[in-house]
């Protein structure tokens, strides 16, 4: 992106990237990607009582080149999947992806043919809010989450040190279906 | 085979609700088994199970209240139409279940019917709901039923029309010119069925995307869902699942 | 600057333009250059002003819409699909998510289908009845709100989005007090209501009623004469009574005509009949006069609600289930201490004093009842029109076929007839007052 990605890592990277990670969060600009029941939910959350104005997020802004967050609220029917790929990509860096709700997240209740099965098939996701709906506390919940991970996001050659480690850490992971007796 | 056929529908119902004084009753299939999934250890020996599925069947006259006059009225207004055809009546048959009557319609006098009934003063069925297919996979020649839902403002009633038709042949005459309103719902009918409506000005997928294969609520084509992973098991998709017909 | 979303493209129909934010001028210049007078121009389905995923295709003379067509299917999801393979109750669950700002409707015409193939609808409680009329009319009122909240926020009304919002907030209190959920309920079920009415209940909805009668208002002083209201809703969307009734809309789009075609007095269920109200119709066709009719049901549905409380007083203690325990949902539900679903009572009677109870939870919650072999049409009046369910039994536990007339479906076909010949800002207004749940019209 920009110099803050070229900084030599050490106590100037890590300060700028406080300071990068404050203003960053403290005025997400969702874009408007309310597909379902879960846009309700979303709506509501920045209407007058779960007022998401005082996150500075109150303006939905419906072109996603100036949006920085996608909260995908809502199930992504096969239809709508190449439009949702198309609005991620037009939207410009940094961005975020929330998906809301169940079937933004895994496909929820519906497992057929026609809802692609959780969103992170088409974009990367940064956060996952289940819920059917999920109250607008949740997604406020889920957004101060959000506010908390950028906040504390890398730059530059941290961030190239933390993608590697992460990397490393899921190739070595374990399958969900072999981890027996972790039922709670 | 008609004998126990009948026997196996009489007996069939002794687990239901309780029932009214049974209409005549038509097989529309049989199913074997009580639980799907043929691939899993079934030790319950409900595998062998045969139930035959049966719909109400036609009704006979007088079919009550004001049944009567509409049937009259379109008996009437079919008049000459009814007896020129060779291949029988417009009219397959009517079936009064549940306080509704069903007029099963021969689909090339489709138009013809809906026409009459749209316009007979004392028909006068404007108002058409919609249109929905359902598909009967072991009515072998006529699994795809297109079904009319008509509603009559001025006399404050409701009547069904059905039309079936073969799977080889697909073709039912589109009713659009009738009741423009049923534009996107023999759309909807044709994605989701695969029935061809002859005669609609614009023919084409309206929900799944336009080159989607198949027609999915057809009863042959599989829900689609994946299993599901979870910590030390994995569940299959509902329509793979082991439960209950 | 080159920008792979804002070049042009060639294509079978012609150069393809991407508007991304450049100067009108510059992509205007580059369409009078070829012979092309009338540009199609996009309302993509992901837009703020569409209701949802609606994706609309306009052909503009200038700033005249020649041209409009709806595509839809962007939600779709397989409901009706999906219903085929889950037993009668569990079906509930998933058509109280088609149209989701009115989801108990969904519930209850899918409910009078299936008790009607069960022909129990004379044996359904009254207390049952009542509650689901109070929770219709509720819903009612929450999604005309949403729809006069949204179609004033399309238009550049702001103050009536948020209003809007706030009194939804109690109408969704409301609704968690009784059924435990804001959205998406599952509470009107085959034989009944999946619940009782908690303590308190009642006065809560009085307090509601009495509050929204000093609300209301405000939207009325808001926007019923305000000019810029009246100059962009009068006369845009008109749509005669012989083109509601060709195109199948039904609602406040054919009251909007003046013809007082309402389910719930012409062809009553659930007791309507009994409750005194009036039906709304206006006389303009337009948009103007859906926006009043929307207005006005409101304060009948108030009194509707009123009536309801008045007679669920004299009903404390009654069933809410019917009396079959073959189709009754077993358990009476509560929060018990360790914070789970469960009723103490219940468990104890089916674990301790009765056989017969604790077989029939166990075949209701796992088999499910089975309806007899037939098809049923049940329709009802919902706050977009008329919403029907064709169901269809083969006699099993599960649907055959279960199919939904939704209102909004049916009413966007309008779309063309209303749009077609008015300017493009016109377009946002024609969507706002037809109001369509896009959930409904794909399911």
């Amino acid at each position: 992106m920009g110099i803050e990605e070229k900084l030599p890592s050490g106590v100037l990277l890590s300060t700028v990237e406080g300071a990068a990670g404050y203003f960053r969060k403290a005025s997400l600009w969702p874009a408007t990607f309310g597909l379902a029941c879960c846009a309700f939910e979303m709506m509501t959350a920045g209407a007058p009582r779960y007022d998401l104005a005082r996150f500075g997020m109150e303006v939905f802004r419906a072109s996603p080149r100036q949006a920085d967050l996608m909260i995908v609220a809502g199930r992504v029917s096969q239809k709508m999947a190449p439009v949702l790929r198309q609005i991620y990509d037009q939207m410009t860096n940094p961005k975020w992806v929330l998906s809301m709700g169940v079937c933004a997240s895994s496909g929820g209740m519906f497992n057929n043919y026609a809802i692609v099965q959780g969103v992170d098939h088409v974009v990367p996701v940064d956060m996952y809010l289940p819920g059917c709906p999920p109250r607008p506390e949740m997604l406020i919940d889920s957004i101060l989450k959000l506010h908390d991970k950028i906040q504390h996001s890398k730059l530059g050659e941290n961030r190239a040190e933390q993608i590697e480690e992460r990397e490393q850490a899921a190739l070595t992971a374990s399958t969900t279906s072999d981890m027996k007796g972790l039922l709670r | 085979m008609t004998d126990n056929q009948s026997e196996d529908a009489a007996r069939g119902r002794d687990d239901l609700p309780a029932t009214p004084e049974s209409t005549q009753l038509e097989v529309v299939e049989v199913r074997d088994g009580m639980f799907g999934a043929e691939d899993s250890g079934d030790t319950s020996g409900y595998g062998r199970l045969r139930r035959t599925i049966a719909l109400p069947g036609p009704s006979s006259r007088p079919y009550g209240g004001w049944f009567d006059d509409v049937a009259d009225s379109l008996e009437a207004g079919l008049g000459d139409l009814a007896t020129s055809v060779p291949d029988g009546h417009p009219i397959e048959k009517v079936v009064v279940d549940r306080g509704e009557i069903t007029f099963y319609v021969r689909r090339k006098h489709l138009r013809a019917v809906a026409q009459l009934l749209r316009d007979d003063p004392a028909l006068r069925f404007e108002f058409c709901s919609g249109v929905s297919g359902v598909h009967y996979p072991g009515e072998t020649g006529r699994e795809l039923h297109a079904v009319y839902h008509l509603l009559s403002m001025t006399h404050n009633r409701r009547i069904r029309l059905e039309v079936a038709a073969p799977d080889a042949d697909p073709h039912i005459p589109s009713v659009v010119p009738v009741y423009p309103t049923a534009d996107w719902h023999e759309r909807e009918t044709y994605d989701f069925f695969g029935i061809i409506f002859d005669g609609h000005p614009a023919l084409t997928r309206i929900q799944m995307p336009d080159d989607w294969p198949g027609h999915p609520q057809r009863k042959d084509y599989p829900l689609g869902g994946i299993s599901v992973e979870y910590k030390g098991a994995t569940i299959p998709p509902p329509d793979e699942r082991r439960s209950y017909r | 600057m080159s920008d792979p979303y804002a070049t042009t493209t060639e294509s079978s129909a012609g150069t393809v333009y991407t508007v991304t934010g450049q100067d009108w001028d510059t992509v205007v210049a580059g369409v009078s250059q070829g012979d092309e007078e009338h540009v199609v121009v996009n309302m993509g389905p992901q837009h703020p002003s569409t209701h949802g995923v609606l994706r609309l295709i306009l052909e503009l003379d200038g700033e005249t819409v020649t041209d409009l067509r709806c595509g839809v299917g962007y939600l779709h999801t397989g409901i009706e699909k999906n219903m085929e393979f889950r037993t009668w109750t569990q079906g509930v669950t998933f058509c109280t998510r088609m149209d989701y700002v009115a989801p108990l409707f969904n519930e209850a015409v899918y409910v009078m289908g299936v008790e009607k193939l069960l022909e129990i609808e004379d044996d359904i409680p009254e207390k049952a009845l009542v509650m689901r009329v109070l929770l219709m009319e509720l819903n009612r009122i929450a999604s005309h709100l949403v729809a006069i909240a949204t179609g004033g926020m399309e238009i550049g009304a702001l103050t009536v989005m948020t209003i809007g919002f706030r009194e939804r907030e109690m109408v969704l209190d409301l609704f968690e007090t009784i059924t435990g959920l804001r959205m998406n309920h599952a509470f009107i079920r085959p034989g009944g209501v999946a619940q009782d009415l908690p303590d308190g209940t009642l006065d809560q909805v009085r307090d509601f009623v009495k509050i929204m009668r000093k609300r209301l208002p405000e939207y009325a002083a808001l926007c019923n004469a305000n000019p810029i209201f009246k100059g962009r809703l009068v006369g845009t969307g008109y749509l005669d009574r012989a083109g509601c009734l060709a195109l199948g809309a039904s609602g406040p789009i054919l009251r909007a005509t003046g013809y007082p075609w309402d389910l719930r007095r012409d062809q009553p269920y659930w007791g309507y009949e009994d409750y005194d109200f009036d039906v709304v119709t206006w006389d303009s066709s337009d948009a103007y006069g859906r926006f009043r009719i929307r207005l006005q049901e409101m304060w009948e549905s108030l009194r509707i609600i009123e009536q309801c409380a008045d007679r669920l007083d004299g009903l404390e203690g009654a069933p809410v289930v019917v009396a079959d325990k073959k189709i009754a949902w077993p358990a009476q539900l509560s929060v018990g201490e360790d914070g789970q679903g469960n009723s103490a009572e219940h468990i104890k009677h089916i674990m301790g004093e009765s056989m017969e109870a604790l077989i029939h939870h166990f075949k209701l919650v796992t088999e499910g009842f089975r309806v007899p072999p037939g098809q049923a049409y049940s329709a009802i009046e919902s706050p977009r029109g008329e919403l029907a369910c064709h169901v269809v039994s083969d006699g099993g536990t599960r649907p055959f076929r279960a199919h939904f007339r939704d209102p909004s479906f049916v009413n966007l076909q309008c779309m063309s007839v209303m749009a077609e010949g008015g300017m493009v800002a016109d377009v946002v207004v024609v969507v706002a007052s037809i109001d369509p749940v896009l959930g409904g019209v794909d399911r």
